[in-house]
């Protein structure tokens, strides 16, 4: 075994230690489960994001809306149809995948900061929505449903239980976390490397460029839709703001922090930001301002995140 | 009806002239250095709130010239100081700090005025309606056309016939072999960012006139001129001022018949747009910088 894939396997055993045992010890180092879960369901969506900044290299602003979407498809679901967990994510996870393959439809020509800036764009249409849409929305005021207990017909799974549901939102992690792993191992996920690295000669390769934009781009949505539905869950509440431009950028930074050419560099920024933002706001107004330091600290001190900053350590 | 077709169309027209004007700055700002300034809302409620506190030395006409004047300044700042070190990355960076400094503006806004909207008087000949019939004709709305348009023309003068404008225009095309011909391109960065910052102070003073100051003034405005640049096309101003116009006008029709689908029809036009022409009403095919 060479090193890289001994690096590998430590941190694989780590991480999922760590998720394994975090409700036990979060307590004592002054955090609470519904904040595990936090850490664990926007991570999910910074790694989906990243899986289109990061490993396919374009620049996706607009990812809230799809998790924004989904959060809604779930809680209406939920609130007026039927009450089912189950069919509630399920329906959720269809309609924002469904909207980021309608968009990515759109997306999937443009390239650079034409598409990023129209990303940013799309994602609003669905804030705008959520928010107009009083009648069935709630708009401004957002919706406020209560999920539901899943029946396996021999036991019930009590998601009332801050504990019981970080559980269960760590079983969907884990396998949309396999189902990337597997996804950027396959010929495909290859492909969208080679892309990021030279479109032009990805191109003249045969590659349908095009094509295989767009099915990256709703494979992340698949996945942030995923994310989304879990966090309508964990707050019984989805609001407009789950879908603002100001969540989509929150996303790529946390990729960014962690470290944008790694797996589970997302997860450990997003670890970071849901701490700090949750700790921020407890002791100060103006947590927006320092959020936004952050940014730019970020940015301009440790481009390549911790991870980056970890591997050129050891190197 | 006809008056309410009338109304609303004109009140598009204005709305579109803020768009365009924004648009035009961002726009800019893109064309030359590949950075989408997320924080153009920030320094638009800057500019307002620069305005604000000068008015009671300066008059509303005084603020009206001065502060645009001083939000160009710090946007020189924060360009000389936070962006400039980016140029050589990946644009993603620079988009990932100009949206940390919205964050910063919007809240050292709030931190420094409060949070509570706050008036702004404009001069009691500019608020009186300038015919019976036609009664939205209020002489704010028609000197803020009338302004915007202007600015617009003097933006393009300046590009067209001063050597800060051709070579920002030349910059556009090719910056590195206007470099290699003994331009100091830092510095024309640097005053073509000021530039568009000039831009949103100027928007900031007339929007606060016409809707008052709250700290998320920019809010409103920022994603409409994005939606701007796209539909008239990176790379053309011209474009970028067609496409302000256009939604803007767009929402106001779609304002008269179905009032809460006129944010939506801007996103709809884009996506028509896109779907018919992938680079913009103006924008060249394969122009588009990678």
């Amino acid at each position: 075994m060479n090193n890289a894939t001994v690096n590998k396997s430590i941190s694989l055993i780590v991480v999922w230690a760590i998720l394994l045992t975090l409700p036990t010890w979060i307590g004592s180092v002054g955090g609470y489960t519904d904040l595990a879960s936090r850490v664990l369901i926007i991570g999910l969506a910074a790694m989906s994001t990243n899986l289109l900044v990061g490993h396919s290299g374009v620049m996706a602003f607009g990812h809230a809306a799809y998790f924004g979407l989904s959060a809604y498809g779930t809680g209406l679901i939920i609130k007026y149809l039927v009450p089912s967990t189950p069919l509630g994510f399920l329906v959720g996870v269809l309609t924002g995948t469904l909207g980021g393959a309608i968009i990515g439809y759109l997306l999937a020509k443009l390239r650079g900061i034409y598409f990023a800036l129209a990303t940013i764009a799309f994602g609003q249409v669905f804030y705008f929505i959520a928010f107009r849409w009083n009648s069935v929305t709630g708009g401004d005021n957002g919706l406020t449903f209560q999920r539901q207990p899943i029946d396996l017909g021999f036991a019930q799974i009590d998601l009332a239980s801050s504990l019981v549901f970080y559980y269960t939102a760590l079983v969907v992690f884990a396998v949309c976390a396999a189902l990337m792993a597997v996804l950027l191992r396959s010929p495909f996920g290859h492909t969208l490397l080679a892309m990021r690295e030279n479109e032009r000669r990805a191109r003249f390769l045969g590659i349908p460029v095009n094509r295989h934009l767009w099915l990256a781009y709703t494979a992340s949505c698949v996945f942030v839709a995923c994310a989304g539905s879990l966090y309508g869950m964990l707050n019984n509440f989805v609001s407009p703001h789950n879908l603002h431009w100001t969540q989509s950028g929150d996303f790529v930074l946390m990729a960014v922090i962690g470290g944008m050419r790694s797996f589970w560099g997302p997860l450990l920024g997003a670890a970071i930001f849901v701490v700090l933002q949750d700790y921020l706001s407890s002791i100060t107004d103006s947590w927006m301002f320092f959020i936004g330091m952050i940014f730019v600290l970020v940015v301009l001190f440790i481009p390549r995140g911790i991870v980056g900053l970890l591997q050129r350590k050891t190197s | 009806m006809t008056q309410l077709v009338l109304f609303n169309v004109f009140n598009g027209l204005v709305i579109g002239a803020f768009y365009a004007l924004m648009a035009l700055g961002l726009s800019l700002i893109i064309n030359l250095t590949n950075v989408i300034n997320f924080a153009h809302g920030g320094f638009l409620a800057l500019g307002a709130y620069i305005a604000y506190t000068l008015q009671p030395y300066l008059g509303f006409w005084g603020a009206l010239i001065v502060s645009p004047f001083l939000t160009a300044l710090i946007g020189i700042l924060v360009e000389r100081v936070l962006i400039r070190p980016l140029y050589a990355r990946d644009p993603l960076y620079s988009l990932l700090l100009t949206f940390g400094l919205a964050y910063v503006l919007q809240d050292s806004v709030r931190y420094i005025w409060g949070a509570q909207g706050l008036p702004i008087q404009v001069p009691a000949a500019l608020q009186s309606s300038l015919s019976p019939t036609l009664f939205f004709l209020t002489g704010y709305r028609v000197f803020m056309v009338a302004l915007v348009a202007i600015a617009v023309i003097v933006l393009f003068l300046i590009l067209k016939k001063t050597r800060l404008g051709m070579r920002i225009r030349a910059g556009t095309l090719d910056l590195e072999m206007v470099s290699a011909l003994g331009v100091d391109v830092r510095i024309l960065r640097n005053l073509n960012f000021g530039l568009g910052i000039f831009f949103a102070g100027l928007a900031g003073v007339l929007a606060a006139g016409m809707l008052g100051l709250t700290p998320t003034i920019g809010d409103q405005l920022i994603m409409p001129s994005f939606v701007a640049v796209i539909v008239g096309g990176l790379g053309s101003l011209i474009g970028t001022l067609f496409g302000g116009l256009l939604i803007g006008i767009a929402a106001g029709v779609v304002t008269v018949f179905y009032p809460s689908a006129s944010e939506a029809t801007i996103y709809v036009m884009m996506a028509l747009v896109l779907l018919i022409r992938p680079h913009g009403l103006f924008g060249e095919e394969g122009g588009t910088k990678l």
